[in-house]
């Protein structure tokens, strides 16, 4: 039986931390066991053996981080005589994360729809056996072979230690007294994305303050009923995912990604719901968003909720995702401005339902409720009219809930 | 009307540059003087392959029938036929560039292409009769034809270009080849196997000169054995055509003077150069840029035009090449570094990356690994056990440098190597991959475990 390496267990994990190990060294282990647990930038995984044996050798220790591929532990199958030449290649300590810089890093383009690829590097057998003498780290060339591929003059002109050279951005580094954070997976993961998505999107806005004055009475009614038959509370923000859906549903436009030479118009409306958790946030995926009654949508979002402060969403729950809805009215927010969620086109920063005056029936100055959305869209998909459309929709149905209903 | 890019010239470079543009949505014309398809289809790969099967069936029925207990009273053959089954093969396939065009909707025009100048080309047809073509883009594939020998021109008769002597009428009695490159070398073949007596000069000490020494020897062993007398390092001094075929002086190991019914000289290409605008030239071949530009903006080539090696392959791939970094946005063409090369004659002759010659020159540390077909279990089942599988691995990782193998389907096994060195593949991932049994490319497996000391037939 081989090395086992780490495993990739979401598209954007680049590595994870070996939180514990259930195994110890000369355990049995059968295929299925759980032997050890992983954290990736978004949930604490239980990682399986393949495969029956020994636990023979463990090559990283709890609490460390280790990049995708790299090896964790060999495990001797049965009736398996160790290896003649066991290398002792000790899993490349990483850098403290807090030492690259965004501009350090090469960001992928945020268009990629482009599934990035299993666990195994990108890389040429030559280039890994050149990097491996000079102590090059692959994971921090860029490849110029085909799909990015590390071939062998990628390496050669690598420095040794790895590390292309800098891009032409450099932000200064902070001094001072301070303490210094080692980013986390999820950290670096919001970094990178989202720097790639703030530079290389271009960016617009549109906001719309609605009357929320029928929202919140439907809700009370609602509400009623529901803690009668003691069920869930429906939430404010359930109304906004479920409107947010059937208007993309009208304007299918905006239910789209920006491919390179194309425009993607997406078949399925999936909403990812930003969840903020203790480091950082996540995204879980309402699949099929438009076609769920508000009951089961409800139901969907609390359920995330919960499992995402847990670490327990599991990675395909994070994918495939059409649209985001940022909510941040629990905190009093009256409007805000969210970055895209690449490679999506559009994303929708929800504010608090605020108690101030408007103008009501016959000019006359009262007591309303409203309520502020901005819709932050990829120009290069949705242009400003096409965004506007879809606002007018999403405006009628949270000003008229009654109507998502059927 | 206004075409994205005209194409001039139907070969490997051009049709399929055509179709590669029309494939991206470009708006293509492709204008032909002849026939689509250029040598390679027409008058080169295609129809001398066509040639050689016959060559190699008729081989084996004559020479080694008996090996495989099978007799043949008066066995025979027919010239107009073997020359016909070449045309028909070139035929099929010809009509099947046009049906490409077709279907890719690339518009085809027959006729003598004259680049006017960037954007515009005009036509002239069979009947003297004049268009003329607008178009963003202008790719020159324009090919090349024999080079003539300075003394000996040729003559369509007694002194022919492979172009003739794939069509010939009579079998000669006897065949002087000059020049020992692949085309002179399947020709060799070729007319040797049906019983002309065929001597071939060459000025350089091996034939094949291109390819590794060992491999450029080991075939010289078997064509002596069959029958073909080589002289190598021999020059051509003097060359005059008579009544009953040609005389040739040599100098060499020995000096002498041979005569023949005919002469095939093979002695290299010219470029085909396109009538109007100067393009400048590097050694007489249309000077191109990174993106395959020439020096007129514009204006781009492609093929056996732009300069050695002159491949269909190589040329296929220049083509693409050129059309994508036209119309892809961000794409980079690429010019050609590691190609393969064959030669059809038998045993074939396959090679692809340095020769154990060149890594030695560039200073290149290696190690050869070497299997040769005789401890081969499949070449043995067949009969074909001459030659051998030769690989030039780097020292230090042992990857893929250089490909030479001599033997059967030589040419056919060559891809794999091919495939090794764009990936970038070391010897490793080869000895980790499982070659079926019995096959010819177990010797390959081998090869590269021989390089390591782990070659289990040897």
């Amino acid at each position: 039986m081989p090395d086992i390496t780490m495993p990739k267990l979401s598209d954007t994990m680049t590595e994870g931390t070996l939180v514990k190990w259930h195994k110890k060294t000369g355990d049995k282990v059968s295929a299925g066991e759980v032997i050890a647990d992983v954290e990736t930038d978004k949930a604490t995984m239980e990682m399986e053996a393949f495969d029956d044996g020994v636990m023979d050798q463990i090559y990283v220790q709890e609490g460390k981080k280790v990049g995708v591929g790299e090896k964790l532990a060999f495990v001797l199958g049965e009736g398996e005589s160790k290896p003649v030449e066991q290398k002792k290649e000790a899993p490349a300590e990483k850098k403290p994360a807090a030492d690259a810089t965004p501009a350090q890093k090469s960001a992928a383009p945020a268009s990629a729809l482009v599934a990035i690829s299993s666990g195994r590097f990108r890389a040429s057998p030559l280039a890994k056996k050149i990097a491996a003498k000079r102590g090059v780290d692959l994971s921090k060339i860029t490849g110029s072979g085909p799909g990015g591929r590390i071939v062998q003059k990628d390496v050669l002109n690598a420095p040794a230690g790895g590390g292309s050279a800098p891009a032409a951005i450099s932000i200064p580094v902070p001094t001072g007294n301070g303490t210094r954070i080692p980013l986390s997976g999820m950290r670096r993961v919001i970094a990178d994305r989202l720097y790639a998505s703030k530079t290389q999107i271009p960016h617009f806005y549109l906001t719309i303050e609605l009357n929320a004055e029928p929202l919140m009475q439907f809700r009370k009614d609602i509400n009623v009923i529901h803690e009668e038959k003691s069920l869930q509370k429906v939430t404010v923000n359930d109304f906004v995912v479920l409107a947010a859906a059937r208007a993309a549903k009208a304007h299918p436009k905006v239910n789209a990604a920006f491919a390179g030479d194309s425009v993607f118009e997406y078949t399925d409306i999936n909403i990812s719901v930003a969840i903020a958790v203790e480091d950082g946030l996540v995204t879980p995926v309402i699949r099929n968003a438009d076609t769920l009654s508000l009951r089961d949508l409800s139901a969907a979002i609390k359920d995330f909720a919960v499992r995402a402060r847990g670490k327990k969403l599991k990675p395909e729950e994070y994918q495939g995702g059409t649209l985001t809805i940022s909510n941040l009215g629990a905190y009093g927010i009256k409007d805000f401005a969210a970055i895209i969620n690449p490679p999506q086109a559009l994303i929708l920063a929800v504010g608090a339902i605020i108690k101030k005056p408007v103008v009501g029936e016959h000019d006359k100055i009262v007591v309303g409720h409203t309520m502020s959305i901005t819709l932050s869209a990829d120009h290069r998909v949705v242009d400003g009219a096409v965004g506007a459309e879809y606002m007018k929709t999403l405006r009628h149905l949270l000003e008229s809930p009654a109507t998502m209903l059927f | 009307m206004s075409y994205d890019l005209i194409v001039i010239g139907g070969g490997p470079a051009g049709y399929v540059g055509a179709i590669r543009a029309a494939q991206l949505g470009k708006k293509v014309v492709c204008v032909e003087k002849e026939r689509a398809g250029g040598t390679c289809l027409n008058w080169g790969c295609i129809p001398t392959k066509s040639l050689l099967r016959n060559a190699e069936l008729y081989q084996i029925m004559s020479k080694h029938a008996a090996e495989f207990g099978m007799k043949f009273d008066n066995l025979s053959f027919e010239w107009d036929k073997i020359v016909q089954r070449s045309r028909n093969v070139s035929d099929k396939n010809a009509a099947g560039i046009e049906f490409l065009f077709k279907k890719n909707k690339v518009d085809y025009v027959l006729g003598e292409a004259t680049v006017v100048k960037a954007g515009t080309v005009e036509v002239t047809d069979k009947d003297g009769k004049k268009q003329t073509i607008e178009g963003k883009n202008i790719l020159v594939s324009t090919g090349c034809l024999s080079r003539p020998m300075p003394n000996l021109p040729f003559n369509g008769t007694t002194v022919i270009s492979s172009k003739e002597a794939m069509v010939i009428h009579q079998q000669p009695k006897s065949l002087i080849v000059i020049g020992a490159g692949a085309i002179g070398v399947e020709f060799a073949y070729f007319f040797n196997a049906f019983g002309t007596k065929v001597t071939v000069v060459e000025m350089l000490p091996n034939i094949l000169p291109v390819e590794d020494t060992e491999v450029s020897q080991t075939l010289e062993k078997s064509f002596t054995k069959q029958g073909i007398t080589l002289l190598t390092g021999t020059k051509v001094t003097a060359a005059e055509a008579t009544d009953k075929g040609v005389k040739i002086t040599v100098e060499g190991k020995k000096n002498e003077t041979i005569e023949a019914d005919v002469c095939l000289v093979a002695i290299g290409v010219v470029p085909v150069l396109p009538g109007g605008l100067k393009l400048e030239l590097d050694r007489g071949s249309i000077k191109t840029n990174d993106r395959y530009e020439t020096s007129v903006k514009g204006v781009y080539a492609a093929g056996d035009i732009i300069g050695p090696p002159w491949l269909a392959h190589v040329a296929s791939y220049e083509a693409i090449q050129a059309v994508e970094g036209m119309f892809v946005p961000g794409a980079k063409p690429k010019k050609v570094s590691t190609f393969p090369g064959c030669t059809y004659c038998q045993p074939q002759v396959a090679s692809v990356g340095l020769t154990e010659r060149a890594a030695k020159e560039k200073g290149i540390k290696y190690k050869v690994g070497k299997f040769p077909f005789l401890a081969s279990g499949k070449a043995r089942a067949i009969g074909e056990m001459e030659g051998f599988v030769k690989l030039i691995l780097g020292d230090e990782h042992g990857e893929v440098l250089g490909a030479h193998i001599i033997g059967p389907e030589a040419t056919e096994m060559i891809a794999e190597m091919g495939l090794a060195i764009t990936l970038e593949a070391t010897h490793d991932e080869i000895a980790q991959t499982i070659h079926a049994h019995p096959t010819l490319t177990e010797a390959i497996h081998e090869a590269v475990e021989q390089a390591y000391g782990k070659a289990i037939h040897i």
